[in-house]
């Protein structure tokens, strides 16, 4: 049976702010112009926030640094930073909260101008004390780690991974907002620089800037406001590590646990999923959370993403903004997952459009694969 | 293990000062532990006592990372993997005396105290 959190609250407004390249302006102003963009886009005031979610890559106590600058003087916060899947488990959070009544209008916000600052990922993450002495580069070497687990376990080969590279761009081509464009095939991600076996530079997510807010508030009030409502069906994290060395198998991530969880508490099943957003950090991600999700068996995510399948025309549209990889990376990425998904299910995708997209899963992926949160999203016609 | 006193974290290290590679082993349950930790994780048994590690391992997964060359043309990559001990606990190391690109899943290692970023740490050869 769906949890009695399914359907009460829902997303009423996104924006974004600088995604791409955002020359001279600073991760908080990038933040508070999405913010300021989601609240106009459902037809409220800044006024009316009195909840805020947030996390950053540059901000200790970010949701101190959003009220101020915002000046506002929210009755809840949530400063919970898992990482990158931070935004999934605010909206579960957010959908607590106001339920509960404890806030009525929750600005779930982030911003980021790494690309501009340096060009490089920036991250208050400390380092891991039993693995930093071995000079990792973080995240990626995770990444890679557990790549070459999954090819030696499963068989799944570079090629495999390239396809989901090459279906990234595909559907980047149809987003005008995506930031990295053009034809891109699997021998060009094979030929690219290797920068940490086996995963070469275009296996690799964007480093872009970029802002994103979206604006939650109990499903009464969102029938009223200015754009169609988009539902929080439900909602579940999993986390089993914090370092890749202490992952318990480098092939299963706690995605195998949030996503079932979620779905249920949402009602649906996979089969009724129209679009799946995954947190595409690196080529490897889109498998792991293609098999631990349940869109093919374990072992199998290297096979079911050849010739095209996540591509657009393909068997399941995943990552259609164009993903980490090719749409915007801006050092956490996950509320732009929930962008693109209320995109979406509001229709209003453009040439990149779903065709009956009216229920998404949203999966957020923070850490070294440590942090797992999947919500599902749905419209009007899914309550 | 009391409460008093200097660490696990401490004195892992203090044994490899030594020259002694030891792991942590639940007295109750024969399960071993590693990182040095105050509890066995999970279930919380306090009763870990340090037994020398065996030193052998498999390669468990295996990166190079891949550095810009030097100069003269030679490489400055070097590998990262994670090595599963005999024991059962996994740890990230690396392994030396062949190219970061030979190392292989699966590889039978054998570890070695050696400096590694300034102080003793473990690092593995092939056997």
């Amino acid at each position: 049976m769906a949890h009695a959190l399914r359907g009460k609250t829902a997303v009423v407004g996104i924006g974004t702010a600088g995604t791409g390249e955002a020359p001279g302006r600073s991760a908080i102003e990038l933040l508070a112009d999405a913010s300021l963009n989601a609240i106009a886009d459902a037809g409220l005031k800044l006024s009316d926030v009195d909840g805020i979610f947030a996390a950053t890559s540059t901000h200790a106590f970010p949701t101190l640094s959003v009220a101020e600058y915002l000046g506002l003087r929210p009755r809840f916060v949530d400063g919970t930073n898992i990482g990158g899947a931070s935004f999934e488990a605010h909206l579960l959070h957010a959908a607590l909260a106001l339920d509960a009544g404890l806030c009525d209008v929750a600005l779930i916000c982030y911003g980021s101008n790494q690309r501009s600052a340096g060009g490089r990922l920036v991250s208050m993450s400390e380092p891991q004390v039993w693995e930093a002495p071995f000079k990792p580069r973080m995240p990626l070497t995770a990444y890679a780690l557990a790549a070459s687990r999954h090819m030696h376990q499963f068989g799944t080969t570079r090629e495999q991974l390239a396809e989901v590279a090459v279906a990234a761009r595909a559907w980047a081509n149809l987003n005008p907002a995506a930031f990295a464009r053009g034809p891109l095939s699997v021998a060009d991600v094979l030929a690219s620089r290797m920068i940490s076996d086996p995963l070469t530079v275009l296996d690799c997510c964007l480093v872009t800037d970029g802002g994103a807010a979206c604006v939650m508030t109990r499903a009464d009030r969102a029938r009223h406001l200015a754009k169609p409502p988009v539902y929080f069906l439900g909602g579940a994290g999993a986390q089993w590590h914090r370092a890749i060395s202490a992952m318990p198998d480098l092939t299963v991530t706690a995605a195998s646990e949030s996503g079932p969880r979620a779905l249920a508490h949402a009602g649906v099943s996979l089969a009724d999923v129209k679009l799946a957003m995954l947190y595409d950090a690196f080529t490897i991600c889109t498998v792991l959370f293609l098999e631990d999700l349940g869109f093919c068996p374990k072992g199998e995510g290297g096979r079911f993403v050849e010739g095209g399948a996540i591509a657009p025309g393909g068997r399941l549209a995943v990552n259609t903004n164009g993903g980490g990889l090719s749409c915007v990376h801006p050092g956490m990425y996950g509320l732009f997952l929930i962008i693109e998904a209320v995109t979406q299910l509001r229709g209003q995708a453009g040439d990149r459009q779903v065709r009956d997209c009216d229920i998404a899963l949203v999966h957020g992926n923070g850490g070294t694969l440590s942090a797992q949160v999947t919500g599902v999203l749905g419209s009007a016609a899914t309550v | 293990m009391t409460e008093a006193g200097p660490g696990p974290e401490a004195a892992f290290r203090a044994f490899l000062k030594e020259g002694r590679f030891m792991i942590q082993r639940s007295a109750s349950t024969g399960r071993h532990v590693f990182y040095p930790r105050v509890a066995l994780p999970g279930t919380g048994e306090r009763d870990l006592e340090w037994v020398p590690a065996s030193g052998f391992g498999t390669v468990y997964a295996t990166t190079v990372a891949r550095q810009r060359p030097n100069p003269d043309g030679s490489s400055n990559d070097y590998n990262i993997a994670i090595v599963e001990l005999d024991e059962g606990v996994r740890m990230m190391s690396r392994v030396e005396g062949l190219p970061p690109t030979e190392v292989k899943i699966g590889q039978r290692v054998k570890a070695r105290i050696a400096e590694v970023d300034g102080a003793p740490g473990i690092v593995f050869d092939p056997v």
